[in-house]
């Protein structure tokens, strides 16, 4: 039998935080507008320019490396780091080496075998980079320095992470804090969470870690486990072939579904980091610190506990509830209004998430008012409507927010309960369909829900089912 | 008397009262210029054109009671590291020769707040980096008191526009002694203010932790006026200061009775030319004839400031310099193969030796494995430098000693040996390091008729003390007309 090997991987985690305005500039963070419209002689690297931090990123680091239980550093320093490329205006970045921001904090992650704390080694601020457009046509390329300057946070996790599930584990958990804080979006596809993963294989029980390799442009959580697993694999073959994984950059290429040697550690670049000369020192006092916890909400992991114990709803339901801040606030609102959490609780994994796939909605846009859905709740629950009416009068709450009570009205919805009206669609249903009476009569039990589902299309669903269905057994009796 | 040899508060005092007009001023520094320019090459750009409509503008606002300054409608020069709107700024650099930036410095900003004509741009040391103005894409310029000498650098051009009467006052930045150094080879005033007084916002930058704008005048009252039009606290500057006092101009006090005066001996030793060892401790009796306590002291450190200096200037502008790379602006190579090719030609034909000689030092120092021994070291350098003067101003009021070792040298016999003309800038380096104020009068002449420079170094933001006692000085030994009748005099010598 063949040696068993295990994987270590440690992430670098680049999120762009959700300010209005770029690091160290006024200018405007927008995503995907003309090139070169948001830009000023800051962030187009012009001689003379100086930054001038944003305090906003800042407060936004803190609360996340609060969030990832780090520890702030309480006088935090800028550094540049130097290297030549066009997209980067000033030819080198300003970015934190010697006192980052946060640092020794951990992220609790679920795993098959239990919870694990994957520890984050520290937390830093740094701005973007502009983007570089090809026009193969002209052999030229131009540059959009709009990206120049918006500011990111990247993440450096200790190599503790085991396996894909691991890590994509772990980057769900960071992303979905840093969408609860309301610090970033996180969006893979357009760039505003970025992952490089350092991996290593070595024989399982080995206390050294093997020669690792950083990999690049992976702009999915499939890319990601896919690059995890050829990586894994790459490294096992060159091992048992007796020979040296070499310390190396590669880059992933999402077509081809594997990866290529970018540089290796000889290429590697000098940096040449000293501390920014054009920022001053960053000194975080316990006031504003306390200042960025208040302001902390409250979140996932605390949020399940809670459902569970307050609201005894499904962990599993719970779950999805919590994705994001935004469902889970809506819910809690809705839960609050009508008093009836696991009500709320069906309507939204049962009628709103299907809707929301329906129509591949995220959840920042959900623009219906938790007052309306505890208010059909309610109405449901008197029985003033049907169940299947409630359903309908959902969508139009998802859709355009509608009052419940209004809309039921003016479209005369409301359950009928009298037992005349109810008797008199059934009796005329009988008198049109003899067909299926006598079927029904002659032992076809299918029969009756075809007579049934007639009588509820002629009371518009407006009866409770039950009703109507006795009344049908009664008529259909004599 | 001509309009040219007006101070320039003399200058806006008959602006004010309709003696002269803006566009009288203009006009005659303008021709001032002309007739000098060929000699002299102060100016890379002379902005006729524009300093008329500017005077013009100006005009209607001191007659419209809306600009009442005491600067208002006087003519001044800018150092060309100073970006203007429009305005061909290139750090008298190949690599900048047609860069026109998209905005204003904030220090030109105020010049203009204050109604100040900008006659044009002036001659340096390319990028700030040398101590004669002979680095200059552009030519050397030359000094006015002897056009066979250097007029000092880095703001050479400023210095020798205000001494040859170019100007009414001039904008220079000084990283390691830009403004002292070449104010004491010219024989006018300049400043270096405490670090964070004036924006550094649209300035190109050399060594950022060091540079500072400063006023370069005919006397130490225009000095004082410069600085208060200059000085403001800017948001777009992360290192700017909100200084408590900005009224320099209240300091400008016949007295120093009690004043306690330090001269470190080290500053008197060896490499010090005698003649200007004399003229500095002659205005020194001056001082302590008019009450001021004078004493000898040491101030050891000193000697470590060079290397100390040219460590962090040269790895700070290694960096500062790296986006001169022919993508965005300014100059690049005609052929090249690819960006990185792009890159080697145009740095490579973009920049004088000098420059480059800089880069790569500030590069080595940065790089992997030296950091620590070099660039750090530097820093704790630095700091002790600073803990030694704040030691020092316990115990006095005001540092003296001279600006240079020595008086202008000779075109042409600087560049050649770069260590000795990195130890010229002995005395004025340290104060950049600890981020101090310094101030050099005008104290005299060599034999050879060329100016002499005495270097008053005050603790941080006490630039009103320097000015009280610089003042002092002037009105024991002579008020501006006489200096300027002198310059008056050498500047025929130069026709």
């Amino acid at each position: 039998m063949g040696k068993q090997y295990e994987t270590v991987i440690g992430l670098e985690v680049h999120i762009e935080l959700a300010t209005k305005t770029k690091i160290f500039c006024g200018c405007s963070t927008e995503f995907g507008s003309a090139p070169n419209t948001h830009t000023c002689p800051v962030c187009t690297g012009m001689p003379g320019s100086l930054p001038v931090l944003n305090k906003q990123v800042v407060e936004y680091a803190m609360a996340l490396g609060l969030a990832a239980n780090c520890e702030i550093t309480r006088v935090c320093k800028f550094d540049r780091k130097n290297y030549f490329y066009p997209d980067n205006p000033q030819n080198y970045q300003i970015s934190q080496l010697y006192l980052p921001i946060a640092r020794n904090g951990y992220l609790e992650i679920e795993t098959p075998s239990g919870k694990k704390k994957v520890r984050i080694h520290e937390m830093h601020m740094e701005e973007d980079a502009g983007k570089l457009v090809h026009d193969e046509w002209d052999d030229t390329s131009l540059v959009d320095y709009n990206r120049s300057g918006v500011p990111l946070v990247e993440i450096v996790s200790e190599p503790d992470m085991r396996s894909a599930d691991e890590v994509i584990a772990y980057l769900e958990k960071l992303r979905m804090t840093a969408q609860y804080l309301g610090v970033s979006d996180c969006k893979l596809q357009e760039g505003s969470m970025r992952a490089d993963v350092n991996l290593s294989v070595r024989e399982v029980g080995s206390e050294k870690f093997g020669t690792r390799t950083e990999m690049k442009n992976l702009n999915s959580f499939k890319a990601i486990a896919h690059a995890i697993e050829g990586e894994r694999q790459r490294q096992i073959e060159l091992l048992e072939e007796g020979k040296d994984v070499i310390q190396e950059t590669r880059r992933w290429d999402d077509n081809k579904e594997s990866s290529y040697a970018m540089r290796s550690k000889e290429d590697a670049q000098d940096y040449r980091y000293f501390p920014e000369p054009d920022l001053v020192p960053i000194v975080i006092d316990d006031e504003w610190i306390g200042k960025i916890r208040s302001r902390q909400p409250e979140l996932r992991d605390e949020k399940l506990k809670r459902y569970e114990s307050e609201f005894d709803i499904p962990a599993y339901d719970a779950g999805l509830i919590t994705e994001s801040r935004k469902t889970a606030e809506l819910f809690e609102k809705t839960a609050a209004l009508c008093g009836k959490p696991k009500k709320a609780a069906n309507w939204f994994i049962g009628e709103m998430f299907r809707l929301m796939k329906e129509r591949g909605m995220e959840p920042e846009e959900l623009a219906f008012s938790p007052e309306h859905l505890a208010k059909l709740i309610d109405m449901t629950e008197a029985g003033t409507i049907s169940a299947s009416v409630a359903k309908k009068v959902f969508e139009h709450i998802f859709t355009e927010d509608v009052d419940p009570e209004k809309y039921v009205e003016e479209n005369g919805l409301k359950t009928v309960n009298d037992e005349s009206a109810i008797r008199e669609a059934v009796e005329k249903v009988i008198a049109d369909n003899p067909q299926a009476v006598a079927d029904y009569k002659g032992g076809k039990e299918k029969a009756f829900g075809a007579l049934m589902g007639q009588s509820m299309r002629a009371l518009k669903g407006k009866a409770d089912a039950g009703n109507v269905r006795s009344m049908l057994m009664e008529l259909l009796k004599s | 008397m001509k309009i040219t040899e007006l101070t320039a508060l003399e200058l806006g005092a008959k602006i004010r009262a309709g003696e002269v007009t803006v566009k009288e001023a203009v006009q005659a520094a303008l021709e001032q210029a002309k007739a000098a320019e060929p000699m002299i090459n102060s100016y890379v750009t002379l902005d006729e054109e524009g300093a008329y409509a500017q005077a013009e503008e100006i005009q209607k606002k001191i007659d419209a009671g809306e600009l009442t300054g005491p600067l208002a409608g006087v003519p001044v020069a800018v150092k060309d590291n100073m970006c203007i709107k429009g305005q061909l700024t290139t750090c008298s650099s190949k690599i900048l020769s047609n860069f026109k930036p998209t905005y204003t410095a904030e220090a030109v900003e105020n010049l203009k707040k204050a109604g100040m004509v900008i006659l044009g741009k002036t001659n340096m040391d390319e990028f700030a980096m040398g101590s004669t103005t002979e680095t200059s894409w552009y030519g050397p310029t030359k000094n006015p008191h002897n056009t066979a000498h250097v007029p000092g650098g880095s703001s050479g051009g400023s210095c020798a526009a205000v001494a040859a009467g170019e100007c009414f006052g001039a904008l220079g930045s000084d990283t390691g002694g830009s403004i002292r150094q070449p104010s004491s080879y010219c024989g006018v005033v300049g400043m270096k203010p405490t670090y964070g007084t004036v924006s550094r916002y649209g300035l190109v930058a050399y060594g950022s932790s060091l540079d500072q704008i400063g006023p370069i005048t005919k006397d130490v009252s225009d000095c004082a006026a410069f600085l208060e039009v200059i000085a403001s606290h800017d948001p777009k500057d992360s290192t700017s200061v909100e200084r408590e006092d900005y009224d320099f101009t209240s300091a400008l006090k016949d007295d120093v009775q009690g004043l306690k005066i330090g001269i470190p001996r080290d500053y008197l030793g060896d490499g010090l030319d005698p003649e200007v060892k004399e003229a500095v401790l002659a205005a020194a009796k001056v001082l302590e004839k008019r009450g001021a306590v004078v004493e000898l002291f040491d101030l050891g450190l000193v000697k470590y400031a060079i290397p100390a200096y040219y460590t962090i200037a040269s790895a700070e502008a290694s960096s500062n310099l790296e986006r001169f790379d022919g993508v965005k602006y300014g100059y690049r190579a005609a052929e090249y193969e690819g960006l990185h090719n792009m890159y080697k030609k145009t740095r490579s034909e973009g920049f004088g030796a000098e420059v480059k000689r800089r880069i790569m030092l500030g590069s080595f120092v940065l790089s992997s494995g030296y950091y620590d021994a070099y660039y750090l070291k530097a820093l704790r350098t630095k700091a002790l430098i600073k803990q030694e003067f704040d030691k020092a101003f316990e115990k006095y009021d005001v540092i003296l000693g001279p600006a240079a070792p020595t008086t202008a040298p000779e075109l042409g016999t600087s560049l050649s040996d770069p260590i000795k003309m990195y130890l010229g800038d002995i005395y004025t380096i340290s104060v950049n390091l600890a981020g101090l104020p310094g101030i050099s009068v005008p104290v005299g002449r060599d034999k050879k008729g060329l100016p002499v420079g005495m270097q008053l170094i005050g603790s941080a933001f006490a630039e009103k003390t320097l000015i009280r006692a610089a003042y002092t000085y002037e009105c024991a030994t002579g008020k501006a007309h006489e200096k300027m009748a002198e310059v008056k005099a050498s500047e025929k010598e130069v026709r």
